[in-house]
């Protein structure tokens, strides 16, 4: 039986790994904020308030474009919709929680959390404190991004440009799906879904994101149906 | 005016990350839902992932002489053999920097 601490310090110990891309991102984030001509203020403030790398950056980009603030607001909606899937997902274990513990996990609730700590809530739902698994996750992470936004806003073009730092973020995402790649049903999912994304990339509002997303869980949807209908 | 927009920006983000958990009760999901579900990251990370290793800077198609294409390539095989998230990452950054300062 282990305590709540023993859980959230197993949470943050099980995001690390995953969290040596995100580091790397956030110094870039900041350095980018910066070159942008945001400020550190904002730069950082983005980081606190919204808590979502890719959509700050798109933010950030349509910020200095001198887009209006709706299509700015919508861009940064359609990139986080995803989080609604997520959250459908972790709301079956996280139900029965108090609104304050549904409001404080929400805020850390991450591409990286979620990977990290969905697995563990359902696998440990009825112990009752499964939720400290997300706590340290998600929490582990926002310090970290936190903390490599600051240290990008300080290093500023200290950074050369010429590393190619921003391929760390593809190669995260990679890696989250890499074992999936080998069932034939996730590869036709992430190749629909990834050609319409690099096919429709200049949408707009870069709603390029919801679109693929569409198209890879309406393919999702009829592998579901195949499953379901086999199991029968 | 921009911070009221960052600002609408971040209660957005919330909204949505916080909608689901508060609305969807006990059991509600479905076995079909539960099945979807389990595809979403195989079907919302390429929209990060393949424009970010296909595209150029300006959003055109890159298709030669791309060093991404093979560094992910490589990552892939790596993450294959190590079942390992951080040799993926690493697999692919260092062939990555090894294709655009010693092969290009």
């Amino acid at each position: 039986m282990k305590t709540k601490s023993q859980i959230f310090i197993k949470g943050l110990l099980d995001v690390l790994p995953l969290l040596i891309p995100v580091f790397p991102f956030g110094v870039i984030y900041g350095v980018i904020g910066m070159e942008l001509g945001l400020g550190p203020y904002l730069t950082f403030a983005s980081s606190f308030i919204i808590f979502a790398g890719s959509s700050q950056l798109v933010f950030a980009q349509l910020l200095t474009a001198g887009a209006s603030p709706l299509v700015m607001i919508s861009s940064v909606a359609v990139i986080n919709a995803r989080h609604l899937l997520y959250g459908a997902v972790l709301s079956e274990y996280l139900n029965k929680l108090s609104i304050f513990w549904k409001l404080i996990l929400s805020y850390f609730m991450t591409d990286q959390a979620f990977a990290t700590s969905s697995k563990f809530l359902k696998s440990n739902q009825e112990t009752g404190i499964s939720h400290y698994h997300l706590l340290g996750s998600g929490f582990t992470l926002w310090f970290i991004w936190q903390a490599s936004t600051l240290l990008g806003i300080f290093l500023g073009a200290i950074v050369p440009e010429q590393l190619g730092l921003t391929f760390a973020i593809p190669l995260t995402f990679l890696s989250l799906i890499v074992s999936d790649l080998k069932k034939l049903d996730h590869l036709m999912v992430v190749l629909s879904s990834g050609l319409v994304a690099t096919f429709f990339y200049n949408t707009p509002l870069k709603s390029y994101v919801l679109l693929a997303a569409f198209v890879g869980m309406s393919v999702a949807y009829f592998f579901t149906l195949r499953i379901i209908k086999e199991n029968k | 005016m921009t911070w009221i927009t960052l600002i609408s920006a971040g209660i957005i983000t919330f909204l949505l990350r916080f909608s689901m958990i508060a609305l969807i009760k006990e059991n509600s999901l479905s076995e079909k839902t539960k099945i979807v579900l389990s595809y979403v990251p195989s079907a919302v990370f390429p929209a990060i992932i393949f424009p970010a290793i296909f595209l150029d800077n300006s959003g055109l198609l890159d298709l030669e002489n791309n060093p991404k294409i093979l560094a992910s390539i490589i990552a892939i095989i790596a993450g294959f053999m190590s079942k390992n998230i951080i040799a993926t990452i690493f697999a692919g950054l260092a062939s990555y920097w090894f294709l655009i300062f010693v092969y290009y």
